[in-house]
């Protein structure tokens, strides 16, 4: 039951909620929450596939990165997130157009 | 029966890890979306365990709910009229953005469940072995370089962050 084929069809859904959030929001910070989703798909995926290629370790070096640079990833785009709000006032990412020409 | 017990774990697991990554997608107001992500990760962190990479699922507990969770619920608090659904969580582009992922997921489902995966069963005769000492060998081993980088890396991204949220001085 457990097989590598179930694990990629729940990932597939935890992806397309992920890019369902990325498209429909406004407020940065939910934007931020379905990258999240994106990135922790992936990474179930990478351990999956490593844990069924023979308990590889790759794999798991490779999502233990994934989630160091999703730390910092977070933290880079939430500093922005408050910077824009003490800028604009607002964190709806169609409203910070300054540079618009 | 230990095999039924495992694809009962499976099945609640992925049942949660959904349902909450829904209420992500979904809620109304974005400090519920917010706990609900708390749902997700864990859940993430019940399919490595099931997955048999401890050291993954530790360090998803300690790094997602303990610290990238809790940086999104101050950004949050700091940014928004909480209460507010208006102000906090408007849905743009729902008639577009519902068919996309709609079918992305079919697609995605369709193309790797139907491909045929060869898969090795973990070697040894014990079905659990921990994960830690060959992660800390092969950090240590093959990939010293890209671990010395991520290291550089995330220095940068917090002294970065800490340069552009500072208050400046005159």
């Amino acid at each position: 039951m457990i097989t590598l084929n179930s694990c990629l069809a729940v990932t597939a859904i935890l992806f397309a909620l992920g890019l369902y959030n990325v498209m429909t929001r406004k407020n940065a910070v939910g934007l931020l929450m379905g990258v999240e989703l994106i990135l922790n798909a992936a990474s179930i995926n990478f351990v999956a596939f490593s844990h069924f290629n023979g308990n590889h370790v790759g794999g798991n070096v490779f999502s233990l990165f994934l989630i160091v640079l999703a730390a910092s990833e977070a933290a880079v785009a939430l500093a922005i997130v408050v910077s824009i709000y003490k800028q604009f006032g607002t964190i709806n990412a169609d409203e910070a157009d300054s540079l618009k020409g | 029966m230990m095999p039924d017990l495992k694809d009962a774990a499976f099945l609640l697991i992925a049942g949660f890890t959904i349902v909450s990554a829904a209420g992500v997608a979904f809620s109304r107001k974005v400090l519920y979306s917010a706990f609900s992500l708390l749902g997700t990760l864990a859940g993430a962190a019940g399919f490595f365990i099931l997955l048999s990479s401890d050291f993954i699922a530790v360090t998803q507990v300690l790094i997602y709910v303990g610290g990238i969770l809790i940086l999104i619920i101050f950004a949050v608090m700091l940014t928004n009229k909480i209460g507010d659904v208006k102000l906090t969580n408007q849905v743009v582009n729902y008639k577009v953005a519902v068919p996309i992922s709609v079918a992305l997921a079919i697609f995605l489902i369709s193309t790797l469940t139907s491909g045929v995966w060869v898969e090795k069963d973990a070697p040894g005769a014990s079905p659990y072995t921990s994960m830690v000492a060959p992660i800390g060998n092969a950090l240590l081993k093959e990939y010293l370089l890209p671990f010395e980088v991520v290291s550089i890396v995330l220095l940068g991204a917090l002294v970065g962050a800490m340069v552009i949220v500072r208050r400046e001085v005159k």
